[in-house]
């Protein structure tokens, strides 16, 4: 026991509970069980500890001892690709895949929490060890609504107008709206696609989710989530019940057509409605503004 | 390059052989039932879709 034991307790354990309280199963459904949170926090913790040696060392003036940040860096990196490999095998085995940009975008998540982790462990430390726990424990209450509010982008329901719409047919092609699907030839199949099939249009609210909303990953990222939450009505072998996004060329109004298990308008409205823009789809025409550039 | 998208089939009603023809199987029905009995079947074999180019002429086409 000496000055820093209690600090670094604290640092730690505020670290690894800041993990715990970011691992939530929630709607991307992932990680599930106990192995997956088992490999999380475990790696928490030892977000938490780099980021909590690092004030005593400086304070012993042990200052290459920081450097092992850096490490930490190269460590949570790795993070990113085990959470990347691991979704792209699983992903070949959905019946409605996630798609890569919805990957990318919760294996990027997965490495920033390690890094917020870092953060609050580091400032807990320092605000221990400069004033008192009880200084300690406000930090890490504010930076856990910081970190909060940074986690959490924006959901569909934000961008965009959700409609039911009920889909048809005319001759072999089926339509949402205006908005051309796929062309189904059985009688029979079309009787099943317009028994079980769902159609919505979901119209952008200006012009910077037009371009958003159009883009591949997050389409497929509305269609897993939709089928997580409602089911689906599909199998292995029949590609001609597969539900589908097209976008109206017009006015940039995508047409979903789902084939949900639960035939519950009203909880497909809200399941599109909380599914997360993806960082990686954002666009944002309206800030390029091509009379600006070389003048910088 | 990869070929994403193909014709593995057609099924047709339509006897005036001038009219379809081609490198792939082609399977010549006598009534509209059996054409969409051979393109139901044919849909679960090969795990394509039969899509209508018009009402007599279906194509099985893998996605």
């Amino acid at each position: 026991m000496n000055e820093y034991t209690y600090p670094i307790l604290f640092g730690i354990i505020v670290g690894t509970s800041m993990r715990l309280l970011m691992l939530r199963t929630d709607y991307r459904q992932y990680p599930t069980y106990l192995h997956g949170k088992v490999i999380h926090i475990s790696l928490g913790f030892i977000a938490a500890s780099l980021g909590t040696f690092a004030v005593p060392s400086i304070m012993e003036k042990e200052f290459t001892a920081v450097t092992f940040l850096t490490l930490a860096a190269s460590q949570f990196r790795e993070v990113r690709n085990m959470e990347r490999n691991t979704m792209n095998g699983l992903d070949e085995f959905e019946l409605v895949p996630r798609g890569k940009t919805y990957i990318e975008g919760i294996a990027v998540a997965f490495e920033g929490r390690n890094y917020l982790v870092i953060i609050t462990s580091l400032l807990t430390t320092l605000v221990y060890l400069a004033v008192n726990i009880w200084a300690a424990a406000a930090t890490a209450v504010v930076l856990y609504l910081i970190s909060k509010k940074l986690m959490t982008g924006s959901t569909l329901k934000d961008i965009v107008n959700i409609k039911y719409v009920k889909p048809h047919f005319d001759g072999a092609g089926l339509y949402v709206d205006n908005i051309y699907i796929m062309n189904i030839g059985l009688p029979d199949r079309q009787e099943e696609v317009l028994k079980y099939g769902m159609g919505f249009v979901l119209e952008p609210k200006n012009f910077n989710v037009r371009s958003t909303i159009a883009n591949l990953g997050q389409r497929q990222a509305i269609l897993h989530d939709v089928s997580v939450t409602l089911g689906v009505f599909r199998d292995s072998g029949t590609p001609a019940l597969v539900p589908l996004i097209k976008r109206d060329l017009d006015d940039g109004r995508i047409g979903v057509f789902i084939l949900p298990q639960d035939q519950d308008i009203d909880r497909a409205i809200k399941a599109i409605g909380a599914v997360p823009v993806l960082e990686n789809a954002i666009r944002m025409p309206s800030e390029t503004r091509p009379e600006m550039e070389g003048k910088n | 390059m990869n070929i994403e998208k193909s014709i593995l089939a057609a099924v047709t009603t339509d006897h005036s052989r001038d009219r379809v023809g081609g490198g792939m199987p082609i399977f010549y029905c006598e009534t509209q039932e059996e054409l969409e009995m051979v393109a139901a079947n044919l849909e679960a074999i090969i795990d394509g879709i039969a899509h209508a180019l018009s009402k007599d002429l279906y194509v099985i086409v893998k996605h």
